[in-house]
């Protein structure tokens, strides 16, 4: 079908765009049909508002029936019906993906922040890091100028595989949920085939770990950091290759070639190197070094696009608390402070934390889905260094800590939950914050309780 | 090793064998039982780590525990073993060993990784590896077919399924679980070599077994040590678990 229109605006807009440039003088012109493409646009465009609108009414159904937040089903619901929402919603953003074993909330919170120096940032802010996680995230502020979002780590690549974020944080990585994400190899793996799909990314990368690097060092845009590497236990050997690394507390390296890049952004007792030479004391409210670690890696990602570096430091050093994670707060009538630990390194770095005082610990340990269901890892962790502390386990695998604690010889008490380990009679004659380390699952029970309170 | 058995004032060396490459599920875990269970019965106890960067595996220790691995640190780490062939002379003098998991695999004949190659073993046991449709994850019981053992529990997460030969016998039949994946039972055992795919670590909820590879090491039984409630618990919890 051929049709005709008199020259005007309406009609160019309507059907040729701007495609359709005419000669001068000319009075009329051929406009083309309302073919298969035009239609198929209509279509899509009618699909995104449709999803978009389903997603928010689940969203709002969820939250007014009382069922959480309402975030993911929210997404799930929005994909289904629009299974190219994500790339859409990201198209007129500067997006900043964060991944890693551990310390993705709490960077993306901080990468967030200062962004927000800079212009609006939405993200996925309670740590729903698959792509409904994200979509949910992006619905809620969709003229947003920043993106932060926090993804699994096998997730990475259906990510990359949808659209190019601006910068890509690559934290760490380190044994974890074994039954459920499998061995670091294969996370390894997934990670450089998620970059592969994504030339055009800013990658910023762990230069102290050497599955980290093992994952980015064949990207073509890769800035490095350093803040050193407590867990040792998954990289003493070549990722690549299998050899023994040398000088794995340092400038590691191996026979195949692979080996530790010169850092970009060095973190270290003095404070921050940026890139251009300059030095920056960084203390923050979060404590321990990792901290300043993830810190350091949202300051690389705000520098990365442009924030002014003054305004980003500042708001950096304004972060209190990621979702509950280091925060001071009441439960059961006691001041607590939570840490969330679910792996041998985050495990290593929380005993870090609380090892430097002599406050009251709880320990708490699920094995749900979540959480992996195989809590074997307990013995990779040094208990042995809690002797002469008062603590008290429980959670759903509160008897295997029991059993660990029992052969490092740390006495302990297994309680039923935590709200009977702040009551107990070993620990009610302190008036010191009891500190609550707890995994996966169990932090996140314990952080909507006292959300409720 | 020494028949004699050896006094309060020895000292029982137990080398954790290349945990840089195998070592993946608490395997570290066997070793401070052991050591544990030996000091409190006033036996001094040392854990020798062997990296896979040392020249080759000591043998004067008295007792192997091998761990859990991938497929490439399973190859690296049979590689390692064959170098001065130390654990096959441990083995011939009656020397403890443990496998768990890949180390089962290596301590076998043959195994065969996901990428379809055959491997050779160290074959201390007669047992040969292939891998199945999917992994075995979950929790896993069997019935010890040692004597003094009795019930076995742990967690279960591999690939591999495995076959006991005629020159061994396995550890134990399955109760619930997968456990080798042929003929219902579950690890394998020649003379003092024991492989199983139990890990939790296995030594931790399983005493008995401990207790067993401690008294073969020290080369006498063993005074039995107190029970303490919470792994009394935590076996009775375990056993009870499905999945």
């Amino acid at each position: 079908m051929t049709d005709t229109t008199r020259q005007g605006a309406r009609g160019g807009q309507h059907h040729g765009g701007e495609s359709c440039s005419r000669p001068s003088g000319q009075r009329w012109r051929i406009v083309p049909p309302r073919g298969p493409e035009t239609g198929r646009a209509t279509l899509h465009r009618l699909r995104t508002g449709l999803a978009l609108f389903a997603g928010r009414l689940a969203t709002n159904t969820s939250k007014r029936l009382g069922l959480g937040s309402g975030g993911i089903i929210g997404g799930r619901v929005a994909l289904a019906l629009q299974p190219e929402l994500l790339g859409e919603l990201v198209s007129d953003k500067r997006v900043v993906v964060i991944t890693g074993t551990n310390g993705k909330t709490t960077t993306t919170h901080m990468v967030a922040e200062t962004l927000r120096a800079a212009g609006e940032a939405v993200s996925n802010a309670t740590g729903a890091n698959m792509l409904d996680g994200h979509v949910a995230a992006l619905m809620t502020r969709p003229r947003a100028d920043f993106a932060a979002l926090e993804v699994d780590e096998l997730h990475l690549a259906q990510l990359t595989e949808r659209f190019q974020p601006a910068v890509l944080l690559l934290l760490n990585l380190s044994r974890d949920q074994l039954d459920r994400v499998g061995e670091i190899r294969s996370v390894e793996a997934s990670i450089r085939q998620a970059l592969a799909k994504a030339p055009r990314s800013r990658v910023i990368a762990n230069a102290d770990d050497p599955n980290i690097v093992s994952a980015a060092f064949d990207h073509p845009d890769v800035v490095w950091v350093s803040g050193g590497c407590r867990w040792k236990h998954d990289a003493l050997n070549c990722p690549r290759c299998g050899a023994f690394l040398e000088e794995v507390d340092g400038e590691w390296k191996c026979v195949c070639g692979l080996r530790r890049p010169r850092p970009d952004w060095t973190v270290d007792d003095t404070g921050l190197i940026a890139p251009d030479g300059s030095h920056e004391e960084l203390s923050l409210p979060l404590p321990g070094q990792i901290n300043r670690v993830n810190a350091t890696f949202a300051l690389a990602a705000s520098t990365a696009l442009d924030v002014a570096p003054r305004a980003a430091l500042e708001r950096v050093r304004a972060v209190q608390e990621a979702n509950g994670r280091y925060e001071h707060t009441v439960l059961a009538g006691r001041t607590v402070r939570l840490l969330l630990a679910k792996n041998p390194a985050s495990w290593l770095e929380m005993l870090d934390l609380v090892a430097d005082n002599t406050r009251p610990l709880v320990l708490v340990v699920n094995s749900r889905e979540a959480d992996g269901h195989d809590v074997s890892w307990l013995w990779d962790i040094d208990f042995e260094r809690l002797a002469g502390r008062t603590v008290l386990v429980t959670g759903e695998r509160a008897l295997d800590l029991a059993v660990r604690l029992r052969y490092a010889e740390v006495p302990c008490e297994v309680t039923s939950d935590v709200q009977q380990a702040l009551h107990s009679a070993s620990i009610t004659g302190s008036d010191q914050p009891a500190e609550v380390i707890a995994n996966y699952t169990a932090f996140r029970d314990l952080f909507a309780k006292r959300q409720r309170q | 090793m020494t028949e004699a058995p050896l006094t309060d004032e020895s000292t029982v060396r137990i080398a954790l064998v290349v945990p840089d490459l195998l070592g993946t599920y608490g395997d570290r875990g066997n070793a401070l039982v052991l050591a544990q269970r030996l000091r409190w019965r006033g036996y001094r106890a040392e854990i020798v780590t062997v990296l896979s960067s040392a020249e080759s595996l000591p043998e004067s220790c008295d007792i192997y525990l091998l761990g859990g691995g991938e497929d490439v640190a399973q190859q690296a780490a049979v590689s390692f073993l064959r170098r001065g062939n130390g654990l096959r002379r441990a083995v011939d003098s009656g020397t403890a060993v443990l496998g768990v998991c890949g180390g089962l695999q290596v301590l076998g004949t043959r195994f065969t990784t996901g990428d379809g190659k055959h491997h050779a073993g160290l074959g201390l046991v007669d047992i040969e590896t292939r891998p199945g449709a999917d992994r075995a994850i979950g929790e896993l019981g069997t019935r010890s077919e040692l004597p003094g053992i009795g019930v076995l529990t742990g967690f279960e997460n591999h690939l591999g399924r495995s076959e006991v030969g005629d020159d061994a016998r396995p550890l134990g039949r399955v109760l619930h679980g997968t456990g080798n994946g042929a003929d219902g039972v579950e690890g394998g055992v020649t003379g003092r070599v024991v492989c199983t795919y139990l890990h939790g670590p296995v030594l931790a909820r399983n005493p008995a077994l401990a207790d067993t590879v401690l008294s073969w090491a020290v080369g006498a039984p063993l005074d039995g040590l107190p029970d303490f409630p919470e792994l009394e618990r935590l076996r009775a919890e375990r056993t009870r678990v499905r999945g």
